[in-house]
């Protein structure tokens, strides 16, 4: 009879699996306030109200006025939105943050109010994994959020495997690397050794703010900043962690799968 | 059971003036603490702080019957002390992880080697324990293991499939949490408290806020003491429930592993309905909560839980019907009562051999003082006892969560704190979702912090796992390290 439950509720339950991409994305929890905008224009004179609330430092303000926000320091605490009188920095609402270079995480100045989103990669590393990747995880320092939200999308819920991607155990199969954590120094040569036994050609995606910059523990002895300092990276996602969502966004962005972002993304509009 | 006079007393979550803390020899301390331990106390801390070029040790011990906490120090010292751990094997990671961090020696401590080598090589490199013998052989698994999941050594000695010895080497995750801890709070004191663990997030920061609220000589408004409790559970039932998943898929049942993985996801979520963050980051707070539960949120979370519960409820019961799946648990990694209290064991581990140990009924604070759920202790130390109990606790948490909603205090959910008093040592205890966390600070002359020591319930809980090994098949190690899941990071710090 147990075996004939389970088909029964399987049937009951129908495809669980959500519709986007090609449906509309799930929305992110209403306080999560997706990503953020930095309008260095708007800063009142003389005002650094948020520079000193930043736990990571990651708002800095380079001349006189006009603030710039560093998103792969971010821990989108929100501190900053909270105390800002001019709302120069406010959340989009918007999931989506992958981008391919650190330059682009870096909001403020005129015309780079917003992320710079990730383009697809280039043509030969694209036919090869467009549409088959196969990615091995390092953990490296990280605290165990990125891994789980990593895991996530392998449940039924996201499917990833309906990408083609998949999380394989040996790098020997690995097409490409995600490291999570602000990489410790006694995770170095384990990064090391697992990056050289990859075949190549190949790539590396650097999850969660503690893997972009170090997180919180920038600058920390024990702790390298992040996996840039050991790898060539090919892929940011920023967040502390980042939602399921963000991660999948930047991984289909980068094999160019999101048909209606292939030009450049329009501007969402700005959360109330 | 008389207080013993060697040591200060306190309750959980407060403090002590650290010239109230007696102090004596170290060898007296040792006999103490012995005793205490003996006496049926548990170990809940054993610590150094540098006082200049010497160092004291701190032993903070829990009497569990008495819901009271007994702290007491030695005088400085340097080079070497009698062991403790000679006599109770609970101490001998502690031991040797102030031997790493202050270089004093415990004489006659059996297996003396670093705990997380920070000397810079990997902590892989060192000498272990090897079963000599033709017929042996050693199995070395990681750092970098199968799955999405964090790094750590595993060095097996078998003879054939039969596991003789497993020792661990962690150390990969350091990132020297304590040290940046020291002369804080900083501004990314909490963020960094915060990912200790962060499967246990919530668990961790509630200590963290508890302990600064402690030095500082006071409390969370009531409506936030509530809403962490409502938190910490909200953190158990996604976790425990990600737990019955992956022992169902380590077993390779499907049904319950699928849904299980989803299930985990929808609490994660009702974490995120209220702070935003599915790992309920900036949701506790020194001096309260970051984020409040208004009446209509309430309903919407309770009903999403109830939702969830009843689905987890079918899912468990899949497992639990399916006795293939159920005979891959019992009798595999079991682990006595006597060797459970042995090597002070904490949590579910813990509740699995029959101990009843929970710090929500053994030393309660905050919102536990008014509400609890009952403590879910299931006989057996085998797999299918964690499994329980973790089925258990998912039941009560959820009760417990669904009468809490209709139970809101009023009031603000975060005030202003008071500057932390100077020299004074706080200790705080929180059933985090895999047991016990410890948190102990002890502040300098300006209120800065002197020294943050952090111990996770993974800190005491890995040589249990190591213990459940002993005479198993090593193919029986995936299912015997889930059943346990214990942080690596945690450990780490």
């Amino acid at each position: 009879m147990f075996v004939f439950d389970q088909l029964l509720h399987r049937l009951k339950r129908g495809c669980e699996t959500m519709a986007y991409p090609h449906g509309l994305a799930p929305a992110l929890p209403e306080r999560h306030g997706g990503s953020l905008r930095a309008d260095a224009a708007k800063c009142a004179t003389g005002c650094s109200d948020c520079v000193p609330v930043c736990p990571t430092a990651a708002i800095t303000q380079p001349g006189t006025r006009g603030v710039s926000l560093d998103l792969g320091r971010c821990l989108f605490c929100s501190a900053c939105v909270n105390v800002c009188p001019s709302g120069a920095i406010t959340h989009t609402g918007d999931h989506r943050m992958a981008v391919r270079s650190p330059t682009d995480l870096v909001l403020g100045e005129p015309g780079r109010e917003e992320l710079r989103l990730a383009c697809a990669l280039e043509e030969k590393r694209l036919r090869l994994f467009g549409r088959s990747l196969r990615l091995r995880q390092i953990s490296a320092g990280g605290d165990g959020a990125e891994e789980a939200d990593l895991n996530v999308l392998g449940t039924i819920g996201w499917d990833l495997g309906r990408f083609g991607i998949q999380f394989v155990a040996s790098p020997r199969h690995a097409d490409g690397l995600v490291v999570t954590g602000p990489v410790s120094r006694n995770m170095e040569l384990a990064l090391r050794k697992t990056w050289d036994a990859m075949p190549a050609p190949k790539l590396v995606i650097a999850v969660g703010t503690s893997a972009i910059s170090g997180g919180p523990f920038a600058g920390e002895s024990r702790v390298l900043g992040g996996v840039a300092a050991v790898l060539p990276v090919d892929l940011y996602i920023p967040g502390w962690p980042p939602h399921p969502l963000t991660i999948l966004d930047g991984l289909l962005r980068l094999l160019g799968r999101l048909e209606q972002d292939r030009a450049p993304a329009p501007a969402p509009a700005p959360r109330p | 059971m008389s207080a013993p006079s060697t040591f200060a007393l306190l309750a959980n979550a407060s403090g002590v003036p650290w010239t109230d803390v007696p102090a004596w020899s170290a060898a007296e301390l040792v006999r103490a603490t012995d005793e205490a331990l003996a006496r049926g106390g548990r170990l809940c801390a054993w610590c150094g702080v540098p006082e200049g070029e010497l160092t004291c040790l701190v032993s903070i011990v829990a009497f569990d019957a008495d819901n009271t906490l007994a702290v007491a120090r030695s005088l400085p010292l340097s080079g070497r002390y009698p062991s403790l751990t000679v006599t109770q094997p609970q101490a001998h990671l502690f031991e040797r992880e102030v031997w790493e961090q202050h270089g004093l020696v415990p004489d006659g401590h059996p297996w003396l080697k670093p705990v997380r080598q920070t000397a810079g090589d990997a902590p892989a490199q060192a000498e272990f324990f090897r079963v000599d013998g033709r017929e042996v052989h050693e199995v070395a698994v990681g750092p970098v293991h199968a799955g999405v999941i964090e790094p750590g050594h595993f060095r097996f000695q078998c003879a054939g499939e039969e596991v003789l010895h497993l020792e661990i080497a962690l150390g990969y995750q350091h990132r020297g949490i304590e040290a940046a801890l020291g002369g804080g709070p900083h501004r990314r004191t909490l963020s960094q408290v915060e990912s200790i663990a962060g499967d246990t997030t919530i668990g961790h920061a509630t200590a963290h806020a508890m302990v600064v609220e402690a030095l500082a000589g006071t409390e969370a408004p009531l409506r936030a003491q509530w809403l962490r409790a409502v938190a910490l559970e909200l953190e158990r039932l996604a976790n425990h429930t990600g737990d019955l998943g992956a022992l169902a898929n380590d077993v390779a049942f499907q049904p319950t592993a699928a849904a299980c993985g989803k299930i985990r996801g929808d609490f994660l979520n009702l974490t995120a309905l209220v702070c935003g963050n599915r790992f309920g980051r900036g949701w506790v707070q020194p001096g309260g909560c970051g984020h409040d539960l208004e009446p209509a949120r309430a309903l919407t979370l309770a009903a999403r839980l109830t939702a969830a519960l009843g689905e987890v409820e079918q899912a468990a019961g899949w497992l639990w019907e399916s006795s293939s799946a159920r005979s891959r648990f019992e009798h595999v990694g079991v682990i006595f009562p006597q060797q459970a209290s042995a090597i002070g064991l904490v949590g579910p581990a813990a509740r699995a051999c029959g101990l009843v140990r929970d710090v929500r009924y053994d030393h309660p604070a905050g919102w536990h003082r008014m509400a609890q759920a009952p403590v879910a202790v299931w006989p057996g130390g085998d797999v299918l006892a964690r499994a329980r109990v973790r089925w258990l606790e998912i039941q009560r948490s959820g009760q417990f969560v669904q009468e809490q909603l209709v139970a809101a205090p009023d009031g603000c959910v975060r005030e202003s704190m008071p500057a932390a008093a100077p020299d004074t040592l706080a200790v705080t205890l929180v059933e985090g979702w895999r047991g016990e966390i410890c948190h102990v600070a002890l502040t300098d002359a300006t209120g800065r912090f002197r020294r943050y020591k952090i111990v996770d319930p993974s800190f005491h809980n890995w040589t249990g796992l190591a213990l459940a090994m002993r005479g198993q098949a090593i193919s029986d190690f995936p299912i015997c390290n889930k059943s346990f899941n214990l942080s690596y990071c945690g450990f780490d710090l």
